[in-house]
């Protein structure tokens, strides 16, 4: 990366800051050097949108000294989301975690068991009250009182609600945290909810998909710890930055759907070609994600599930994934292709519409109707040579 | 031209006639606003494959075609020096001055892009080998030319005698562009069609277009002349032009023949007659043509026929309806520009063709009530003949 260039304008000296020691481990940080730190800061920076001198704010607000407090919880749900988590790269979610944030309780990760573990998270919520940031992940039952889901005793629902009271931020990670997830697919037994239908009066940073890209998350996450409050929301609280554009705007076979290029089931010559797979039930019409633009899994393009082959389900979408069947066609918004293309010979343009026959009969009418009675007339006027009538 | 030889007709002008018509032309006005407003697509049926419809065909080629009266007139009587037709040369005059005029109205409302009609203008522009280019101009200076030649009409009505006779005095270079220009545009009208190869059934498609358009436009032209000479003195009651109609009539039956025989011999010479047996609907439209071709040629060369004013007046109108059907039929029905497109004009097209033909009758009667057009009034010269 040019380093001038990417600090120009900004009042931080980023070449002061990599001038001395900059590939040396950082003190705190394990074993980031610097430099990339300030590297990956720099990459969230740009794909949040954001100036680049927001990267070195960021590296700066990561790096502090008191790093803030996590708390991460676990409802309903396959852990895929931490997962996912684990598979990133730039840095490694245990540098994130463990030395950019303080991830003092995670129900997964977490070294401790039993007791001791919900003790340390008790202390921890205690003396980071009303500073610590809450990620819970998985939907949280309701029905019967929430018994479907219990850690300690406790159900998730109390256990949200118990966490939330001292967070400063609260992030839902995954579709289950967000609304419920394919536990509240119907007839939903246990009753499952999102995080934000536990705690009505707090504001939740929703990242939802079935798995979230773990970028959306650190880049959030990041944006909480630089700016103190959370990136730009939409309706259903998604950030903006990840969830503001539908899939089908990126997606690298648009050009396909506008040409009419659609494959029609799996494996057949248009799916071998890479061919637009909405008829195959693809949701990326009616999905808002940014999966398109920066893919899953470190791997360069195409590495995620419209790359690879497979129709969008919709996993960032409240009503799309696990309530609409997977071959069911997506809402366009803007315009639907037919099911089936005229042909070459089609008919093209209008006929004879009833309208129009009745002027051009009555047109025909008229002027015969008009030519007899003036032939008629100079029948009469033969007959009686002064003829009078008046016009 | 003596001073005192054309008068206004002193009749009242608004007559139910003139209301109804005003009407038409209110309805029309509305749809041609709306096409302005939305664009063609929203009055209009043309398509991709018909870019060309009602309003090209109807009231550009067709209109331009009853605009001939003053053009065959004029060939008769200045350059064939017929002095003895001049009498009718100026209402003929009137009717291709809105022939004309409303069918440049019309063009201003089929273009696409119509605010870019000034670049026809800009010689830097021209493109000098194109047919329609040169109809373009053509009908454009035509219609500047028609105005000129029937300025006496307005210029005597404001009794500037004076312009008047300034102007006769270049009158004979306006009578000769009034010639020239229809005889070019006219028969460029069928050029058109030339380029069109295999679109248009051989039926109608020959390398002679040019002068078949040129022939029927004339032959239209004589007709609407004898046409509308019998419609106003049978409702104004006026005395009959009869007699000179019946003149005229041999001559406008003898062209006829002779482009109805070309006609016939050109398709069997190349072989395409089989065509007119193909029991399709371009067979049927050049049989109807034909009947309607052939009814005028019988009635103006029989004695009998053009005895009867009545005969007479329905030869007129089966010749100006053959001439249209011919143009029609060219342009729209046995031309298929490419196979499975279909055309009719939508009911928005065909009024403001409605209202284009109503306010050309409008003005006519309009004209023709308070400005020297018909024709000063003379005992009627011919006994009436039982």
């Amino acid at each position: 990366m040019d380093v001038t260039h990417a600090t120009r304008g900004q009042d931080i000296d980023f070449d002061a800051c990599l001038r001395e020691g900059a590939d040396e481990p950082l003190p705190g940080l394990g074993g980031i050097t610097r430099r990339s730190l300030f590297k990956f800061c720099a990459g969230v920076a740009a794909t949040m949108g954001l100036p680049a001198g927001a990267g070195i704010s960021m590296a700066k607000a990561a790096a502090a000294p008191s790093r803030p407090p996590v708390i991460w919880l676990h409802g309903q749900e396959c852990t895929g989301c931490t997962e996912s988590l684990l598979r990133s790269y730039h840095p490694t979610l245990e540098t994130l975690l463990l030395d950019v944030i303080s991830l003092d309780y995670h129900d997964t990760l977490c070294v401790g068991a039993g007791k001791q573990a919900l003790d340390y998270k008790h202390q921890m919520m205690e003396k980071h009250k009303g500073k610590y940031v809450l990620v819970t992940e998985g939907g949280t039952p309701t029905k019967n009182n929430g018994i479907y889901c219990q850690v300690g005793g406790k159900t998730q629902m109390e256990l949200v609600r118990e966490a939330a009271e001292g967070a400063a931020a609260i992030i839902a990670i995954g579709s289950c945290a967000s609304w419920g997830g394919i536990q509240a697919a119907d007839p939903n037994p246990t009753g499952a909810v999102g995080t934000h239908e536990i705690i009505p009066d707090k504001t939740v940073i929703n990242v939802p998909g079935c798995p979230p890209n773990p970028y959306n998350f650190l880049s959030t996450v990041l944006y909480l710890l630089t700016f103190k409050r959370p990136p730009e929301l939409d309706e259903k609280n998604r950030p903006k930055f990840a969830y503001g554009r539908l899939i089908h705007e990126n997606c690298e076979r648009r050009a396909h759907f506008d040409a009419g290029r659609f494959a029609l089931e799996f494996g057949d010559a248009g799916h071998r070609q890479g061919f637009c797979l909405y008829k195959i039930g693809c949701k990326g019409p009616e999905t808002y994600a940014n999966c398109p633009a920066i893919g899953f899994g470190d791997v360069g393009e195409g590495a995620w599930p419209v790359g690879t082959g497979h129709p969008c389900f919709g996993c960032t979408e409240k009503e799309t994934a696990f309530r609409k069947p997977i071959h069911a066609l997506a809402q366009v918004a803007t315009y639907t292709p037919p099911t089936a293309f005229p042909e070459v010979g089609a008919q093209k343009g209008e006929g004879v519409s009833p309208g129009a026959a009745a002027v051009v009969g009555g047109a025909i009418g008229v002027a015969v109707g008009a030519g007899a009675v003036l032939m008629k007339q100079m029948g009469e006027k033969k007959k009686d040579s002064e003829g009078t009538g008046a016009a | 031209m003596a001073t005192a030889a054309h008068q206004p007709l002193a009749r009242r002008i608004f007559t139910p006639t003139m209301i109804v018509l005003a009407a038409l032309v209110a309805v029309a006005a509305y749809f041609v606003a709306t096409r302005f407003m939305y664009g063609l697509g929203a009055v209009t049926n043309l398509n991709q494959g018909y870019p060309w419809g009602m309003w090209v065909v109807v009231d550009i080629v067709i209109g331009t075609a009853f605009g001939c009266g003053g053009f065959a007139m004029a060939l008769l009587v200045y350059i064939f020096n017929r002095n003895q037709y001049h009498r009718l040369m100026r209402p003929a005059l009137l009717g291709g001055l809105f022939g004309y005029t409303l069918a440049g109205v019309a063009v201003m409302i089929d273009l696409g892009r119509y605010w870019q009609f000034y670049n026809l203008l800009l010689p830097w522009y021209a493109q000098p080998s194109s047919v329609m280019f040169e109809v373009a101009l053509c009908v454009l200076a035509y219609v500047i030319v028609l105005w000129i030649e029937f300025s006496p009409a307005f210029l005597e009505r404001f009794g500037l005698y004076k312009v008047r006779d300034f102007l006769r005095r270049f009158m004979f270079l306006f009578i000769a562009l009034g010639v020239l220009l229809p005889t070019m545009h006219q028969s460029s009208l069928g050029s058109l069609l030339l380029v069109m190869g295999s679109q248009l059934s051989p039926l109608w498609y020959t390398t002679w277009l040019p002068l078949m358009f040129l022939v029927t436009a004339l032959a239209m032209g004589y007709a609407v002349v004898m046409f509308e000479a019998t419609v106003v003195s049978n409702t104004f009651n006026l005395p009959s032009e009869q007699p000179i109609l019946a003149k005229l009539s041999i001559m406008v039956g003898w062209m006829m023949a002779g482009f109805l025989l070309f006609r016939f011999a050109e398709l069997a010479l190349r072989g395409d007659l089989v065509h007119a047996f193909a029991g399709d609907l371009n067979a049927l439209m050049f049989w109807i043509e034909t009947a309607l071709f052939l009814l005028p040629v019988a009635i103006f060369l029989t004695p009998g026929g053009r005895e009867s004013q009545r005969l007479m007046f329905l030869g007129a109108v089966a010749l100006l309806v053959a001439g249209s059907l011919y143009r029609l039929d060219a342009y729209l029905v046995a031309y298929t520009p490419v196979q499975n497109y279909t055309y009719f004009p939508s009911v928005p097209e065909l009024m403001v063709t409605v209202g284009v033909v109503a306010l050309e009758i409008l003005l006519y009667l309009l004209f023709v009530k308070t400005l020297p057009v018909l024709h000063a009034h003379e005992p009627a010269r011919t006994p009436k003949a039982r």
